[in-house]
């Protein structure tokens, strides 16, 4: 029952959405360069369907890349920070710095600097835009673990190595995917970002872009529905994740 | 295992500088002894612990176990704090077997397992091996921090208010669990505790410290029955002993002002 419910309870809410958006476009009576409405996207969606499950599939496996390699990033950075109270007060300054630079004015420095290199460029966008989450929540878990935790274990003559994977690592799971979540939704903005300000032709940013320049409004539209479900998918793989590793930490 | 405490100091570095917490302190417990260490608030006691557990090392003095200089944590220390501090993604036996991965790693899964159900049996949660943390009560929690403690059969247990944070009937329970623990296992235990009931009721030597920083202030043998019974605590012999430690305390705590 539980099951069902976690299935149907937002399916509802997202039905109840569409409704409400197609209710205010009609009552308003806005013309679909206005706004378009939901039953304008179908035919939208459909008549671009190629290039949907092409550029659809090029945004994905970009964002999943670069959000792996975002976690990798976040979690060695994060771990250093975390034991290290140098390292910590030494990194945070740049990369609170870092973090606060808008990311659409990183983009064509890296696009110059690897000039050609489409996919490479947009990894390292998600890298950049969604790593710190990621970073921040793994240092705070790690260095705010209480000293009785390590005692337990150091007063049987315990190494580092041995709290760290018994002990910290697995208390920092929940704060770890709790940033996730965070990162996830990030990841889609950093390949977006990439995709619609340089022309690489690539992606559903590039077809975005096409819909702005050829005054097709509800093809923006479907594009940004489409993004919208893959984030809402990729979203529930990390919730599937958490409920395996850090299922202990979800009260029922 | 007796355990010599011999003029030991020790002080802290704090923003305010350098903080003596212990001076000169000397004490000794016998084989197998239960002693309860007991004072004003902030005086040191935690810092015993840690210090017989190897954790620190006392800026003057050393601490002996079996005539043996301690220099570093051993493995044959068990301890147990007011936080339980159980793993929270770990079942109750599991959280019991964590010393034993870290001390005996040559043995066997399944007789770790099966140490640890014995302990479980003698603090009565055999039904709870499977439950996680969250789903106990503060007083089995604790139960099981104490199984932790003792899994890897330590020769000496230190526990640091593991009673403290429990409401009173529970608390009883778990004295009497500590009785049995004790009779069944060979292990020397230092207590450090806030209750004077519990400490004579518990140990067979209890201690009183001084303020900041602390030494020995008084040294007293509670051996007024073999077999201690919680009504026990209620004859005149032992009110007369825990008023005789209530004013101890009082001085002790008149020197901190």
């Amino acid at each position: 029952m539980i099951r069902i419910n976690n299935f149907i309870i937002p399916l509802f809410s997202l039905i109840i959405f569409c409704l409400l958006w197609e209710f205010l476009v009609w009552y308003n009576n806005w013309p679909n360069y206005k706004m378009a409405s939901p039953s304008d996207l179908w035919p939208a969606f459909w008549k671009f369907k190629h290039l949907f499950l092409i550029y659809g599939w090029e945004t994905f496996w970009r964002t999943v890349v670069g959000l792996i390699l975002s976690v990798l990033v976040g979690l060695s950075l994060g771990i250093l920070m975390g034991f290290s109270k140098t390292i910590r007060i030494g990194l945070y300054p740049i990369l609170v710095g870092f973090n606060a630079i808008p990311k659409a004015t990183v983009v064509p420095v890296i696009a110059l600097i690897f000039v050609g290199m489409h996919n490479m460029n947009t990894i390292i966008i998600v890298i950049l835009i969604s790593f710190f989450p990621i970073c921040v929540s793994i240092s705070i878990g790690l260095s705010t673990l209480e000293r009785e935790y390590e005692d337990i274990l150091l007063s049987l003559g315990a190494n580092k190595f041995e709290i760290f994977y018994k002990i910290a690592l697995p208390k920092t799971l929940p704060e770890f995917f709790g940033a996730l979540k965070v990162s996830t939704t990030l990841a889609f903005i950093g390949t977006n970002l990439m995709e619609i300000i340089e022309p690489h032709g690539k992606g559903l940013g590039h077809l975005f872009d096409s819909g702005k320049i050829s005054a097709d409004y509800p093809l923006m539209f479907a594009v940004l529905i489409t993004l919208a479900v893959m984030g809402i998918f990729l979203y529930y793989i990390v919730v599937y994740l958490e409920n395996i590793f850090a299922g202990w930490a979800i009260r029922k | 295992m007796h355990i010599n405490i011999e003029k030991v100091s020790h002080q802290y570095e704090t923003k305010q500088g350098m903080l003596p917490v212990l001076k000169d302190l000397s004490l000794s417990i016998k084989r197998k002894g239960f002693t309860a260490i007991v004072g004003p608030s902030g005086c040191g006691k935690s810092t015993i612990t840690r210090l017989v557990s190897g954790l620190i090392k006392p800026t003057q003095g050393s601490i002996f176990i079996s005539n043996k200089k301690i220099t570093s944590p051993l493995s044959t220390v068990g301890m147990a704090f007011q936080n339980p501090v159980l793993l929270e993604w770990r079942n109750v036996i599991k959280n019991i077997i964590l010393p034993l991965e870290i001390v005996s790693k040559n043995m066997t899964y399944n007789q770790k397992i099966s140490n640890a159900l014995d302990l479980l049996k003698l603090v009565g949660l055999e039904e709870f091996e499977n439950n996680l943390p969250s789903e106990l009560s503060g007083g089995m929690k604790q139960r099981v921090s104490l199984c932790r403690s003792l899994v890897h059969s330590p020769e000496v247990l230190i526990l640091d208010e593991p009673f403290a944070a429990l409401d009173a009937f529970t608390k009883e329970d778990l004295w009497d669990v500590m009785h049995k623990l004790k009779k069944e296992r060979d292990f020397t235990c230092i207590l450090i505790t806030h209750d004077l009931r519990e400490a004579v009721y518990l140990a067979d030597q209890v201690i009183v410290l001084s303020g900041r920083p602390a030494s020995l202030q008084y040294d007293v043998k509670t051996n007024f029955n073999e077999e201690k019974k919680i009504s026990d605590l209620y004859s005149s012999e032992v009110s007369q002993l825990l008023a005789t430690l209530r004013n101890q305390i009082e001085i002790a705590q008149n020197k901190n002002d």
